[in-house]
């Protein structure tokens, strides 16, 4: 019996392999994740009073200038204007209050939980920009909670475990306040 | 010691080429293609240019994912921007009806993990962006992804 001729397989796969080539996209999807809240709190309206301390208002205008706390400041130093902002490590009374708080896995520690971060962005603005202002305000979370990490596990905050992750976030949760819009919790 | 060992055999013919594997090795690749990349849904209408950044977390679970792209459309004004909901033009009114009908698509395991990503080219005003952003807030689509490349 004579064997089957394969010549054309190859040509037959050839084919497949352009058609997936052509309707496939490789674009893995990268991007910032955000947790918006939930509308049905929105509607009470709750007007909290934030003390003065406690706030760091960065506001965005139309031209792309960007103040926090009516001075002007450049987009790369916001990190560590914001890290220094949450941490407050020396107790400054210009800084955030910190409150002690019992934390799972880490004791009893001072924890950030009263700082907000309130963001004004005006509609003309460009979303570059605005990427720009959340993208350096998760970098100084994620600094702060990768320090801490280290301090405390030994390892990086991607190393952790779900149980010490939350506790790292605990002690650093994210408080961003945008314009009508709150944004609160984040995916890290 | 003979010289004839070394010695070549003359009339040889060149063996035709095996091409017995060659199907194999293109199903390879094939299958890699197949593998690492996902069909394209939509036709982009819009163009756009993501911004970059450096805190970008990767979209897991894509059946869970939906897309709103934001962007210019070919010969229209430079600065006029255009909204995208699956293959043809919205406005910001649309969003709400289409996001109702994407998480209906979507498993009931799908369904609270539902991912809205904003594809939105980097000189859009915010102004847009924040309508689209409360449109999905009404809507009960809370995880927001915008989308960027590693810069």
């Amino acid at each position: 019996m004579p064997g089957l001729n394969t010549t054309s397989t190859a040509d037959i796969s050839f084919m497949l392999l352009i058609f997936f080539l052509v309707t496939s996209s490789m674009d893995s999807d990268w991007g910032l994740s955000r947790q918006l809240p939930n509308p049905e709190n929105q509607t009470e309206e709750q007007e909290v009073i934030v003390k003065k301390r406690n706030a760091l208002c960065l506001k965005l205008g139309a031209d792309g200038v960007m103040t926090c706390n009516d001075e002007p400041i450049a987009m790369d130093a916001l990190t560590e204007r914001v890290k220094t902002f949450v941490a407050n490590d020396a107790d400054d009374p210009t800084l955030p209050e910190m409150s002690e708080r019992e934390v799972h896995l880490l004791g009893r520690c001072k924890v950030s939980d009263r700082h907000v971060i309130m963001m004004d962005v005006h509609r003309d603005a460009s979303y570059d920009m605005y990427f720009q202002m959340q993208d350096a305000i998760v970098r100084a979370y994620h600094q702060l909670r990768d320090e801490l990490a280290q301090k405390q596990f030994g390892k990086t905050l991607a190393n952790c475990n779900n149980e010490q992750r939350e506790a790292i976030n605990m002690v650093y949760p994210q408080r961003i306040s945008e314009q009508a819009i709150t944004e609160e919790g984040g995916g890290r | 010691m003979k010289r004839g060992v070394f010695r070549r055999r003359r009339s040889r013919e060149l063996p035709e080429l095996n091409t017995a594997s060659l199907p194999d090795l293109i199903f390879t690749v094939l299958f890699f293609f197949m593998i690492v990349t996902h069909m394209r849904d939509v036709d982009l209408q819009v163009r756009y240019e993501v911004p970059q950044g450096t805190e970008l977390q990767k979209l897991t679970h894509k059946s869970a994912v939906t897309y709103v792209y934001i962007g210019r459309v070919k010969d229209a004004p430079v600065d006029s921007f255009y909204i995208q909901l699956n293959n043809s033009l919205a406005t910001v009114d649309d969003i709400k009806a289409y996001v109702e009908s994407e998480r209906s698509k979507m498993s009931s395991e799908d369904q609270p993990r539902m991912t809205v990503s904003i594809k939105a080219d980097r000189d859009v005003p915010f102004g847009i962006i924040s309508d689209v952003k409360k449109a999905l807030q009404q809507s009960f689509a809370l995880k927001v992804n915008y989308s960027a490349t590693e810069k």
